[in-house]
């Protein structure tokens, strides 16, 4: 709890309320940005991502009408275009802890891919300080192979060298508090020593620019504690944090501006007060 | 706060910072530009790139090996079935091929030839095929981590190594024990067995670019593979057969010139004494793995920035 008011502090002290002698000719100095240099910019950002498989209401999948619309058409109806994100602008600064928020399908999974450099823009660019990286390895681990395997599958696919995985191999098995299932296939875990596992391998690593997706705390509420404890020591030590979560009291907790996504684009970008209490309006 | 006004006077607050004088509202393009800030998604130079792949020698390795662990983890045998699939496979060949169809009759020590002309052909088959699919099916992967997406391409080639490299075992002994002498030239197994894993990178570089965007390539590349096979002279001696088709003799020499062909002919060379391929053989290996190698790196390389995109 002390680290928690003590990061609070730090992050109010950051926040450009205090009115600062070289504001001339900003219009609304209330919530001009935080000191700092410029880690993330966003410009006019658009992303497509191609959907394949995707029939639409009239047509179902199977070979007849796939060949119809062959001869009907000629075209490639089985890929479908998704614009999940509309021009999306910002800029973010060192010591920033942003929250994005929006009900699901808005983006925000989608935003911080493009700005880890994950997803190609379709439009706009992404311009980042440093490498961002995603918090999560699941992608990379494999169900049938051991725990112990996976960590070190995990931490080489984060960009570790063998001297840093042997380093953190028993601090990782010790965090996810698995102990000799560390040994068997993934495959075997419950839901929760999975998650578990994931999170520690994940966490590993520190990060310039961290982008958290949501749901990463899970398990029994003793890791849940563990995990986010955890979160907010990766927080400080990384420059830029980007937090997407549903749980609005996280994001109130540890954020000091919230952009908020709609279909694809900022209905709303300030502080968490302002914002959180229109987006609870909505 | 409503976003352009915010996006614009972050601009303009970051443009205060250092002391220009903001003119309205600055690009963000250029905002970005004064403050070192690079393209989250910018594609690096081919010798960066090349580095990057290096310094990501160890995860390549360790995703190699571990997808080879956890294809058999299943099976109650395990690893051992990395044995016993090309053993199985040649033995089936060997009743089709040798025995029913009675191609042995013509070719001395046949058993040797056709486990020579399968494995090898294997190994570049499941590279290739390894390779078109390798970007298609991770997209999750390749949307969650940062790393030279030629990494994956490359891994299942790896893959595909290592289990060669147990077929070699196999094929070692049978070639013993149907009573072929170890000479010198088998010091040269590993030159063409490097040789061909270079133009397998290479063709699974290229096909994975393809593999990436044109989806129905996975369908179509079966049949494309079985042509391969039956082009390549795996079952039997190319030139005897052009002749009694009666097609011209530069026919022959096409099909031998094929990747496929060359890399066996080469390797049926070094292992069986009574074989005598075509004389320009290893120059058509040493040339597809160069070409191969150069032209899958650069092509794959060109659209880095873009296999996330799906």
């Amino acid at each position: 709890m002390a680290e928690l008011t003590e990061e609070l502090s730090h992050v109010k002290s950051e926040e450009p309320d205090v009115p600062k002698p070289d504001v001339k000719v900003h219009p609304k100095p209330a919530t001009a940005a935080p000191p700092g240099t410029p880690t993330v910019i966003v410009d006019d950002l658009h992303i497509i991502y191609r959907v394949y498989g995707a029939t639409s209401d009239a047509e179902k999948g199977n070979a007849a009408n796939a060949l119809m619309r062959l001869i009907r058409r000629q075209g490639r109806p089985q890929m479908r275009e998704v614009h999940a994100i509309k021009g999306v602008s910002f800029v973010a600064h060192h010591g920033d802890a942003i929250g994005v928020i929006g009900r699901n399908g808005s983006g925000k999974s989608t935003l911080l891919r493009a700005i880890a450099g994950l997803l190609p823009p379709h439009q706009g660019a992404v311009y980042t300080d440093g490498q961002p990286s995603l918090l999560g390895v699941n992608a990379a681990l494999m169900r049938e192979l051991t725990g112990d395997r996976n960590i070190v599958l995990g931490c080489y696919a984060m960009g570790m060298k063998p001297n840093e995985v042997k380093e953190k191999y028993d601090e990782i098995v010790d965090f996810s508090g698995i102990g000799e299932f560390v040994q068997f296939p993934m495959s075997t875990y419950s839901s929760g020593m999975g998650a578990r596992l994931r999170f520690a391998i994940a966490s590993a690593k520190a990060h310039d620019v961290l982008l958290i997706d949501e749901a990463l705390a899970t398990g029994d509420r003793d890791f849940k504690r563990k995990s986010q404890e955890r979160i907010k020591l990766m927080r400080k030590q990384a420059g830029t944090v980007f937090l997407v979560a549903h749980n609005l009291d996280v994001i109130e907790e540890t954020c000091n501006r919230v952009i908020w996504l709609h279909k694809g684009k900022i209905k709303m970008d300030g502080d968490p007060e302002t914002v959180l209490a229109a987006y609870n309006r909505a | 706060m409503s976003q352009p006004e915010s996006a614009l006077a972050d601009a303009q607050a970051g443009g205060r910072k250092n002391g220009a004088p903001p003119k309205g509202k600055e690009p963000l393009a250029k905002l970005a530009e004064r403050h070192g800030l690079r393209r989250a998604i910018a594609r690096p130079s081919l010798p960066a790139y090349m580095r990057q792949l290096w310094d990501r020698r160890h995860f390549v390795l360790t995703y190699a090996s571990s997808k080879n662990v956890s294809k058999y983890s299943g099976s109650m045998l395990g690893q051992l079935w990395q044995v016993l699939t090309p053993m199985l496979n040649a033995a089936i060949y060997f009743l089709m091929f040798g025995v029913i169809l009675g191609a042995r009759d013509d070719i001395e020590n046949y058993t040797a030839f056709l486990i020579t002309g399968i494995f090898i052909f294997t190994y570049t088959q499941r590279s290739v095929s390894g390779g078109a699919k390798s970007i298609s099916g991770n997209l999750s992967l390749i949307r969650a981590l940062h790393f030279p997406r030629a990494a994956l391409p490359l891994a299942y080639t790896i893959q595909e190594f290592q289990q060669l490299a147990i077929s070699m075992g196999v094929l070692i002994a049978v070639v013993l024990v149907t009573g072929e002498p170890v000479t010198w030239l088998w010091l040269l197994i590993p030159v063409a067995l490097f040789l061909q894993t270079l133009f397998n990178i290479g063709a699974g570089l290229v096909l994975a670019r393809i593999g990436a965007t044109a989806r129905d390539m996975n369908q179509l590349l079966p049949f494309i593979m079985r042509t391969w096979l039956y082009t390549s002279g795996v079952f039997f001696v190319i030139a005897p057969k052009i002749e009694q088709a009666g097609l011209p003799a530069f026919v022959a020499d096409i099909l031998y010139a094929n990747p496929a062909a060359a890399y066996i002919e080469f390797m049926r060379d070094i292992l069986i004494s009574g074989h005598t391929p075509r004389p320009w053989i290893w120059m058509a290996c040493v040339f597809w793995a160069v070409f191969a190698l150069i032209v899958g790196f650069w092509y794959f390389w060109r659209a880095e920035e873009r296999y996330g995109r799906g």
